[in-house]
């Protein structure tokens, strides 16, 4: 131990600028928030600990519970198709098919725009004119009865804004799983074929546990990132209509700038950051479990 | 196993058919780009005939998205260079320590990817102001290091991992310094790793919406997304011109991403083993 650590040199002169910056950006602010979050601060002037006040404001206020189911639905809803969908186009663009490199830019290309203006783009797929966007589409190959006011139906919304998320970050489920696939060595899949497995039965019992790690980083990436979405619903519904696709994110949002009420807002947040890393220890535990098992 | 068969022919054709639907909104805000208002109202799914490149010379005067491509470059390669630097570092130390702290740090690095930047932001905001940094390039640059260095440790930390060790123990023994041992030989080897960092923390911060909002909304500094933000608003009813100005800005990171697309799938490949 002792000589490996002389040959490294100084800690602090490899990590002190890292954590330094680490520590004022993400740490220190991340504290105070949990401090905020028992206070009844709203920005300017004095404030005082209200003690869980604004938890039970919260569990009365429909607004913000709504929002939470929302966050949750939404989530749910990314996790399994963003991931499902990106597993069937790795496997696609792995095979050995003459188009896959288009097909990899193609698919992956979303990822790397700005979600906001990914929203605006949706904003106009979801037009309700019925010959513009995707209702247009829908009566142009003769499916013209399964036009929607896409955005504004409050029962429609929230999965609107789910299918648009799906949309851009598919691709990078996909990166993950090819990376994964990439990693799996051939002749493991060239000894299952000589074994006489079929492409199922090679899928269920040699690729798929083999695909566990790739599996656990985009089910933990795909999660974290739909309880903390927040650009694509700002810029696509604001949270409407009415309250039909607000999120955590854009309640605490609304809390604090629109109303200055920073002390509920950052109780918004921790409920948020409870949420999230409740969820990433379970899975983390399931995942790796199923990892050791493959 | 390589062959093209019948079955290779027909998953072509489905994925091409895949690939197709799925450019249908790309479809969309291309052509529609391209159209004058009158044929947008007119066939707003059809090609547009002729095409015209008005949209793109209105939309880019009228966004002032030549300032806002400059403030969006500076930000974005200022934080990547400072990512690189100190988070590169503190991964190879961390990787490479084997003690009891660099666990230790290596999981207090890996909770910045859990938690939600929203619980540090109005702290963080009033940190800033009272220093009178909103406003400035300095609070924002300094914001995506802190942020994203948790995501570039982690990268960095699991390729270290599967990084042979002796060459920089042999410049050690050949009286090199810790330091020049890591800037000549152990940084150069990490150039896959460098690249998949480049490249994803360079989507982030370029298309990143939300902070420049709150930082630098209404100064001369605001970032492409903040600018076709409020242009988009200005010009709600208008497609045409507001799809060139969503190509317009586009246009950079995609760019970059075509340049550096290989380092995408390498990087997260070397990220699974660590």
């Amino acid at each position: 131990m002792s000589k490996k650590r002389s040959r490294l040199g100084p800690p602090w002169l490899f990590v002190a600028p890292a954590l330094l910056v680490y520590a004022a950006i993400v740490i220190y602010p991340s504290v105070a928030g949990v401090v905020y979050a028992f206070t009844d601060w709203t920005g300017i002037g004095d404030w005082s600990f209200v003690g869980l006040r604004n938890f039970d404001t919260l569990l009365h206020d429909d607004q913000s519970l709504g929002a939470l189911k929302n966050t949750l639905l939404l989530t749910v809803a990314i996790v399994v198709v963003q991931n499902g969908i990106g597993l069937l186009l790795a496997l696609g663009v792995h095979a050995r098919i003459k188009s896959r490199m288009v097909l990899r830019a193609v698919f992956f290309a979303p990822v790397v725009v700005s979600p906001v203006m990914i929203a605006f783009l949706w904003k106009y797929v979801y037009n309700p004119a019925p010959d513009a966007g995707l209702n247009g589409l829908l009566g142009a190959v003769g499916l013209g009865s399964l036009r929607q006011d896409w955005l504004g139906d409050p029962s429609l919304a929230l999965w609107s804004v789910a299918a648009m998320v799906v949309w851009q970050n598919a691709g990078y489920s996909m990166v993950i799983f090819l990376a994964g696939l990439e990693g799996i060595g051939k002749d493991v899949r060239e000894a299952a074929t000589i074994d006489g497995a079929g492409p199922v039965a090679r899928f269920r019992y040699v690729t798929w546990p083999l695909l566990a790690p790739a599996t656990t980083i985009n089910v933990m990436l795909s999660t974290i990132g739909g309880l903390k979405l927040f650009d694509q619903v700002f810029a696509a519904t604001g949270g409407g209509p009415g309250y039909a696709t607000e999120t955590l994110s854009t309640v605490l949002y609304k809390q604090a700038f629109v109303f200055g009420r920073y002390g509920y807002s950052t109780a918004v947040a921790l409920v948020l950051a409870l949420f999230v890393a409740a969820v990433s220890l379970v899975q983390i535990r399931y995942l790796r479990a199923r990892e050791d098992n493959a | 196993m390589n062959r093209y068969r019948p079955r290779t022919f027909v998953l072509e054709l489905l994925m091409v058919a895949a690939g197709v639907l799925f450019l249908f909104p790309v479809y969309a805000l291309v052509t529609l780009s391209l159209k004058d208002p009158a044929q947008t109202a007119k066939s707003p799914l059809a090609l547009p005939k002729p095409p015209t490149l008005d949209n793109y010379t209105q939309a880019w005067s009228s966004a002032s998205l030549g300032g806002a491509l400059l403030s969006s470059t500076l930000i974005t390669v200022v934080s990547l260079v400072l990512l690189i630097v100190i988070g590169s570092c503190a991964a190879y130390w961390v990787a490479r320590t084997g003690t009891r702290l660099g666990y230790g740090l290596y999981i207090l690095f890996l909770l910045g990817i859990v938690l939600p930047f929203q619980l540090g932001m109005i702290p963080l905001y009033n940190l800033f102001s009272r220093l009178d940094l909103i406003g400035g390039y300095q609070s924002i640059i300094l914001f995506y290091t802190g942020i994203q260095l948790p995501f570039t440790v982690f990268l960095y930390t699991g390729f270290i991992r599967a990084l042979p060790q002796e060459y920089a123990a042999a410049a050690l023994v050949d009286g090199a310094s810790h330091l020049q041992a890591y800037t000549r030989i152990v940084f150069p080897l990490l150039r896959p790793i460098t690249g998949t960092v480049l490249i994803l923390n360079a989507v982030f911060i370029w298309n990143d919406f939300f902070t420049p909002l709150l930082y630098l909304a209404g100064s001369d500094k605001e970032t492409v997304p903040v600018r076709i933000f409020a242009f988009v608003g200005q010009y709600v009813s208008d497609y045409g011109l507001v799809f060139a100005g969503l190509v317009l800005g586009a246009i950079p990171i995609l760019v970059v991403f075509l340049v550096l697309q290989r380092y995408v799938i390498k990087g997260f490949a070397s990220g699974l083993k660590g």
